[in-house]
């Protein structure tokens, strides 16, 4: 009995209960689509980290107050950052940010509410590859001047001046006015940071002019990011500035009041959340492609006992054994099959659907698609062997007498 | 060579072990000679239908020889004898056995499927629709069983036994649920096999359907009572 001919028969046996076998497929069907999107949301997570690891910019090392320490976020301070310009070996730059409260911004006929500043030393578009697209970011000297300059972020350049250049036009910064010397390049919005909608301010200004008064030291700074010269660099790179920000603070380096970490530190952890969310989806996808093939055992076990008649007349007419065994292995094997090629579509389909929804960040794995199909052929295989043995086995006499 | 077809020799099949042993065939010895039409009657729970298994190679007897053919089938193994069923026999079922969801045509190919050497799908076409014709069924081809009578049905099912072109055709009971006007079709189209050279083995109840044979098997408690060779039919007494 050729293969071909065994498809046949097992495709009639399948055109029987039309609608029985479209339930069978389903639980195929929502088992792959469920495995491919899955795959695809937590790919898509994954990719919005590399992303954030992008925008950080490499080799970067982070230092910040101790979260749920009191008083911490006033105790690093811009001198620790010159302190670590200077002592510490192995840095290509470092750079301070301290971050106010919005302001509004006024050019020309233009009012923009809300904007978010934020101050840095002067090695900031190097520290955090970051670039200047237009003009240029403000010196150290001027840094140290306090000079009322502003480098604009490449949607607030739009915004306030459209396609004329910003360069050389003066802003209106809650009270002060600024001079435009520069406009960042276009980067958009990174793991929610509009780094477009933000104006960049030498840091001793924004301290100076628009933290508010009664903040204990005026010199505080949120975050000091430090660019290793190499990877290599990075150990003890952290082990001068803790020790030296340790010493600085008066505070024991076992239990310091900031932390310094790598951008790996973060991502590791970021992406242990993923990790741990992806292994759950990963669960949840498997098992239901598990109960999808229990679903086929179970329906072609009522098939057998259905069909037993059927079986015991084969038999009578010269199927062999291994003739009928084939023929339910085949019909499970056609059942998964074409649960999977259709769970493979909707899964694509869905994936694009909730990537488009805007709110999810999807990435369909190519590896998914044959592994989810693979999977689906080998439940079917599985799981119809054994209501297929279950056929072969019948006594065709016993078989014929069934009612 | 001999010329016998069947060779059955101390044929024996107990059901059940020690007490609960039920003797369905109690040593039978049973020749039939290739061309040979033969009833077998007998009262029910005789043990015809446990011959006619045993015959039609489903089922292995507790003990004896069956020699089909010039071949030793007592001892084949499970795939010899599905072989030995597609190629050597046709069975007629009383409840006909045709797949419901199938047409006429594709339950006359459904034993082309297990034949040893492949059949392209137009020979096995071309061989169901021969077979179909020579019923009488060849406006039918596309009917599904359940748009047939229970004559056709039945006739169908015959088309499907003489497709492989099987030297021995097998009936157990074919006319049991037919009416008498079908029974008289079916009996005609068995009656012109046989004059076309076809052996044929028949279990009946009815002793105006046994009178088409030419040989009347009469069995009962698992014993041949009379083998009929001399043309009468002995077992008429024992049906009512
Ligand atoms: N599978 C079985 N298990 C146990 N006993 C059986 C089995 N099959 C048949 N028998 C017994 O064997 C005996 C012969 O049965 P068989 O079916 O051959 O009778 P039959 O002559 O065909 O009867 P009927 O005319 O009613 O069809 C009966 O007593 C029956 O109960
Ligand atoms: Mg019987």
């Amino acid at each position: 009995m050729k293969l071909r001919k065994i498809f046949r028969s097992a495709w009639e046996g399948l055109m029987l209960n039309k609608i029985r076998s479209f339930l069978t497929t389903l639980g195929v069907i929502i088992g792959v689509a469920s495995v491919i999107v899955m795959l695809a949301v937590s790919a898509g997570a994954e990719a919005a980290i590399a992303d954030q690891i992008n925008a950080l910019g490499a080799n970067l090392i982070i230092v910040s107050p101790m979260r749920g320490v009191p008083g911490a976020s006033r105790t690093l301070l811009l001198e620790d950052a010159y302190a670590i310009e200077e002592q510490v070996v192995g840095i290509t730059g470092v750079s301070a940010e301290q971050s106010p409260a919005p302001q509004n911004i006024r050019a020309g006929g233009v009012d923009l509410e809300a904007i978010a500043l934020i101050g840095t030393t002067a090695d900031f578009p190097d520290v955090r590859d970051y670039a200047v697209a237009e003009g240029r970011y403000f010196t150290a000297d001027e840094d140290d001047r306090k000079a009322k300059l502003v480098v604009l972020g490449a949607g607030i350049a739009t915004d306030l001046f459209g396609a004329e250049s910003a360069l050389g036009q003066t802003i209106t910064v809650g009270t002060t006015k600024l001079t435009v010397i520069g406009v960042m390049e276009s980067k958009g919005i990174v793991s929610d940071v509009d780094y477009d909608g933000r104006i960049y301010l030498p840091l001793n200004l924004v301290l100076q002019k628009y933290m508010p008064v009664s903040t204990m030291r005026a010199d505080a700074v949120r975050t000091i990011y430090l660019k290793a010269e190499s990877q290599e660099q990075i150990p003890s790179i952290i082990a001068q500035t803790t020790a030296l920000l340790a010493e600085r603070h008066d505070v024991d380096a076992a239990k310091p009041d900031f932390t310094v970490q790598t951008q790996q530190d973060i991502i590791a952890t970021q992406e242990a959340t993923t990790a741990a969310f992806r292994d759950l989806l990963a669960w949840v996808a498997g098992v239901s492609l598990l109960v999808g093939g229990i679903g086929i055992m179970n329906i072609m076990l009522v098939s057998v006992t259905e069909r037993t008649r059927e079986i015991g007349l084969r038999q009578a007419l010269g199927a062999r054994q291994s003739n009928v065994l084939m023929q339910f292995l085949i019909e499970a094997i056609i059942l998964s099959l074409v649960g999977g090629l259709v769970g493979v579509f909707i899964g694509v389909g869905g994936s694009y659907l909730f990537g488009s929804l805007g709110t999810m960040r999807t990435e369909i794995v190519p590896l998914s698609i044959p592994i989810a199909f693979g999977a689906a052929a080998v439940i079917g295989i599985f799981f119809g062997y054994y209501p297929a043995t279950q056929a072969a086995k019948l006594d065709p006499i016993e078989a014929l007498r069934r009612e | 060579m001999n010329n016998n077809l069947i060779e059955i020799t101390g044929m024996t099949k107990v059901y059940g072990e020690d007490e609960a042993a039920v003797y369905a065939l109690a040593g039978v010895d049973v020749q039939v000679v290739r061309g040979e039409f033969v009833a077998i009657m007998g009262p029910s729970g005789s043990g015809k239908s446990t011959l006619m298994n045993i015959v039609g190679c489903l089922d292995h007897p507790t003990e004896g020889a069956y020699m089909l053919d010039g071949r030793d089938v007592s001892q084949m193994s499970k795939n010899e004898l599905a072989d030995v069923r597609n190629e050597k026999l046709g069975f007629i079922f009383q409840s006909f056995n045709l797949l419901p969801r199938l047409s006429a045509l594709s339950n006359v190919m459904l034993p082309m499927l297990y034949t040893a050497d492949d059949v392209s799908d137009e020979d096995a076409e071309a061989r169901a629709v021969a077979s179909l014709t020579s019923v009488g069924l060849e406006n039918r081809l596309h009917h599904r069983p359940n748009q047939l009578s229970g004559g056709q049905q039945q006739r169908v099912a015959i088309a499907r036994a003489l497709v492989n072109k099987p030297p021995l055709i097998l009936a157990d009971e074919p006319t049991g649920n037919l009416d008498s006007k079908s029974s008289v079709e079916i009996m005609d189209i068995l009656h012109n096999l046989h004059k076309g050279g076809a052996t044929i083995v028949m279990v009946t109840h009815e002793a105006d359907i046994a009178a088409h044979a030419q040989r009347v098997i009469c069995v009962k408690d698992g014993k041949i009572l009379s083998d009929g060779s001399d043309g009468k039919n002995h077992c008429a007494g024992l049906h009512q």
